[in-house]
């Protein structure tokens, strides 16, 4: 792989499973032999509040936090979720979010109703944006909860990562009993996006 | 040796065992809490949740004196209540290793304030290591525990929460059981009555000018020398931000920040051309440099509110002025969670009008809209103690409508004092513990109250109510707060009553307690009148459709039935009937089906 670091930013709702993905896409890139940061927070800002998680890799990496305008994936698990932290996207980063809608409590009674066209407000940020319905192909394999795992088969075709080596990463990060289903969502998160 | 990704606070956890430490303790608090959770997984350490951070000093201060390596881990404000034992620790010094844990939270991302602790070590006189990743946050530790040794001090371990909760590669190393101290009686060290404090008071000054000869001489502050155009002084997460802001500039890295390396950072100063100090939070470096007569740039172009991050430091050397262009979008702050017995007590405090004075945990989240509930948030305790205060002096309109809310982990940490002090002094106070048997807020930690030690042991159960009857409360009484009709009935009871009284409000936190999830709820459409009842609730598993009227999302909800107990109460004067039902067994088979769920992801 290239020289120069790359970026990752992961954004949904607390409880979505953000972090572990970040935590997976780290470890992928520890056992592909390159320098990996993350930094997310922890405690009261994850009680279904708005959650960033920045993992970055390369030869060396100094600040585990990912610039504003610098990072080269947005992967959002919930599309108002995306738009909010779109600054992070780096000029033509790729932009791919969860279609699934979760309307937080000041869209029902604050002013600022959420937005009819996620698509559109993130299209004004980038060319490259990828809608995919995770939760639909999550629960066609009937684990709700895998929806983090196909959002990151669909970003896998980005990294420079091989399959193997992923795997390697699920089985180390999730429990024995689910490596299967997992390894299942992320071929499915692969194959539902061409880019 | 093997390589792994670790989080600052696991490899703090690392550090301990690798140091061979015997004693660690801590009460939880962001962003500190992981390190005791994973201390906790080495047998050979004895570890323990404290009550509070005063007590998880002074035990780990005395296993210290006893002849083990120790440890306290704290947040930042959990500093503020072990700053007793701290500041004349000292004077004592050690016998065996001791480490102090400051866990500090620039941006207050899960606190309510952002004090530096570094001006705590520089009060206390006390030497301050700050690692800026994880392998320095397990290799600062060992070292910290050799200077405390070596200079007969604790020593304050200073991490933020980009160091604590951000990840990298950490080289691990074996455990080298640290050598039993023997405790020997020494009246002048240990036993700080006036006599024996002046003596040891010098000895705090002739320490600390030792401390600054090692400073000096010590790896933790090295120069990074390249291009002397710029030259920048940092510690910390700043380090890392400094680097991938300037590659190239030349650095004079502080792991040691108290005492500071007087001439390191001279000779420093004299090798580059323009100097520049980037530190998170207070002016703490660059005071001190300025009062050595060198002339450095900091707090006037780099922020003294909040986080640093790399383009915060390239923008304010360079001078430049960045905007980014967000497009208006509803916020998403932190929520109590779907199913939360909170939540059931709040509807009813909002129903009645009643000013909650609040303290700090899930509930305070309580203070949002739409419950609107919390009114005041402080420190711990305060809730008890400031309801006290006001039901002596208030004159208002609310008379009698003032309680305190302070949940079961908090109440054990400090406010059990101030009730003590309700009871003595006849405050006509009504104090409610949201008793959800559980330290929810820091991800479900034991506490005494829980029958369960950090080391997974049973334990004596503290009985609430003994304990608020041994007190002298005359009403203690216990309530279960998703029956709203019977909330609001003991609450209005007790408002009534004149004297102490204390609601103990008990119902399992559901993120923990699975056993009381129920089946998912349903709002059958054609029945609902859009009446906004249950949005009042605030419960993130209730949203709206176009028409305005209610939809549950099955994946969220755990059937908690609170909305049910508002749509019926609704329903008497707004819809006929009641809308929200049980949903089928069906889907919440699939709702409930889980392969990935952790904690972290809570």
């Amino acid at each position: 792989m290239s020289h120069k670091n790359m970026s990752v930013v992961f954004t949904g709702v607390g409880g979505q499973g953000v972090i572990l993905a970040s935590d997976l896409l780290s470890e992928v890139a520890l056992i592909h032999g390159v320098d990996v940061k993350k930094a997310e927070v922890h405690g009261m800002a994850q009680r279904g509040g708005s959650v960033i998680s920045y993992v970055k890799f390369g030869e060396k990496v100094y600040s585990p936090i990912v610039e504003k305008k610098s990072a080269d994936i947005l992967c959002s698990f919930e599309p108002l979720e995306a738009i909010r932290y779109i600054d992070f996207l780096k000029e033509d980063g790729y932009a791919i979010t969860n279609t699934v809608r979760n309307f937080p409590l000041t869209s029902i009674f604050g002013k600022i109703p959420y937005p009819e066209n996620p698509y559109e407000i993130l299209s004004k940020f980038t060319s490259k944006v990828y809608e995919i319905d995770a939760l639909k192909i999550a629960l066609e394999l009937k684990v709700p909860n895998v929806v983090n795992v196909v959002l990151l088969g669909a970003i896998s075709k980005l990294l420079p990562f091989k399959d193997e080596e992923w795997i390697q990463a699920i089985q180390k990060k999730v429990k024995a009993k689910f490596v299967d289903i997992n390894k299942e969502a992320f071929r499915r998160g692969k194959e539902a996006i061409v880019f | 040796m093997a390589k792994e990704i670790l989080s600052g606070n696991e490899a703090i956890a690392r550090g301990a065992y690798e140091a061979g430490i015997a004693f660690a303790s801590a009460y939880p608090g962001t962003p500190s809490t992981e390190i005791l959770e994973n201390i906790s997984r080495y047998k050979e350490i004895y570890s323990e949740w404290s009550p509070n951070e005063k007590v998880a000093y002074e035990v780990a201060f005395g296993a210290s004196l006893a002849g083990g390596r120790a440890l306290a881990a704290m947040k930042h404000v959990g500093v503020n209540v072990a700053a007793d034992p701290l500041m004349t620790s000292v004077y004592t010094g050690i016998n065996a290793g001791m480490v102090l844990i400051s866990a500090d939270d620039p941006g207050m991302h899960s606190s309510q304030n952002e004090q530096d602790n570094r001006r705590f070590a520089y009060f206390a006189k006390m030497p301050c290591i700050e690692p800026s990743d994880s392998q320095e946050a397990k290799d600062f530790l060992k070292l910290a525990f050799e200077i405390s040794e070596q200079f007969d001090t604790p020593v304050m371990l200073r991490v933020t929460t980009r160091v604590c909760h951000s990840k990298s590669v950490v080289e691990l190393g074996e455990r080298r059981e640290s050598a039993y101290r023997e405790y020997k009686k020494d009246f002048v060290k240990y036993c700080m009555l006036p006599s024996s404090a002046r003596v040891r008071r010098v000895e705090l000054e002739k320490r600390l000018s030792k401390l600054r000869e090692y400073s000096n001489k010590s790896p933790l502050n090295r120069i990074e020398l390249s291009n002397t155009e710029i030259g920048i002084i940092t510690s910390g997460i700043s380090y890392q931000h400094s680097k991938e802001a300037f590659p190239d500039a030349s650095i004079l890295k502080i792991g040691m920040s108290n005492p500071l390396p007087d001439e390191l950072i001279r000779e420093f100063a004299k090798k580059v051309k323009k100097l520049y100090v980037v530190e998170e939070l207070e002016p703490y470096m660059e005071e001190q440099i300025r009062m050595m007569g060198i002339e450095v740039t900091g707090k006037e172009v780099i922020p003294g509110i909040g986080e640093l991050t790399p383009d915060i430091v390239r923008n304010a050397i360079l001078g430049k002025k960045v905007t980014y262009e967000i497009p208006k979008i509803p916020m998403r702050p932190p929520i109590l969670c779907p199913g939360c017995p909170h939540r059931g007590f709040f509807t009813i405090t909002s129903k009645l009008g009643l000013t909650v004075l609040g303290d700090i945990g899930c509930y305070t989240l309580g203070a949002y809209e739409p419950l609107s509930a919390i009114e005041t948030c402080l420190c711990m305790g305060a809730s008890v103690s400031q309801a006290v205060g006001f039901a002596k002096a208030y004159k208002g309109s609310k008379k009698n409508r003032i309680v305190a809310a302070i949940g079961d982990s908090t109440f054990i940490h400090s406010g059990i004092t101030p009730l003590i002090d309700a009871v003595y002094n006849k405050a006509n106070v009504v104090v409610c513990i949201l008793d959800n048997e559980t330290t929810a807020m820091t991800g479900h930690q034991e506490h005494p109250g829980t029958g369960r030690t950090l080391m997974g042991e049973d334990a004596p159960k503290l009985d609430l109510e003994a304990l608020c009857k041994a007190i002298g409360v005359p009403h203690v009484r216990v309530a279960n707060p998703n029956n709203l009709k019977e909330t609001e009935k003991v609450l209005k009871e007790e408002l009534a009553f004149d004297g102490p009284s204390v609601i103990i409000f008990r119902s399992p936190c559901v993120v923990r307690d699975r056993s009381v999830w129920k089946k998912p709820l349903i709002v059958i459409n054609e029945k609902c009148a859009a009446c906004g009842a249950c949005f009042r609730i605030g419960c993130p598993a209730i949203t709206k459709d176009k028409s305005g009227k209610a939809v549950v999302d099955p994946i969220l909800c755990i059937g908690c039935g609170v909305c049910i107990q508002v749509c019926k109460s609704s329903g008497a004067d707004k819809c006929k009937n009641v809308s929200i039902g049980y949903c089928s067994d069906i889907c919440s088979q699939i709702c409930r089906a889980s392969a990935l769920v952790e904690k972290e992801d809570l």
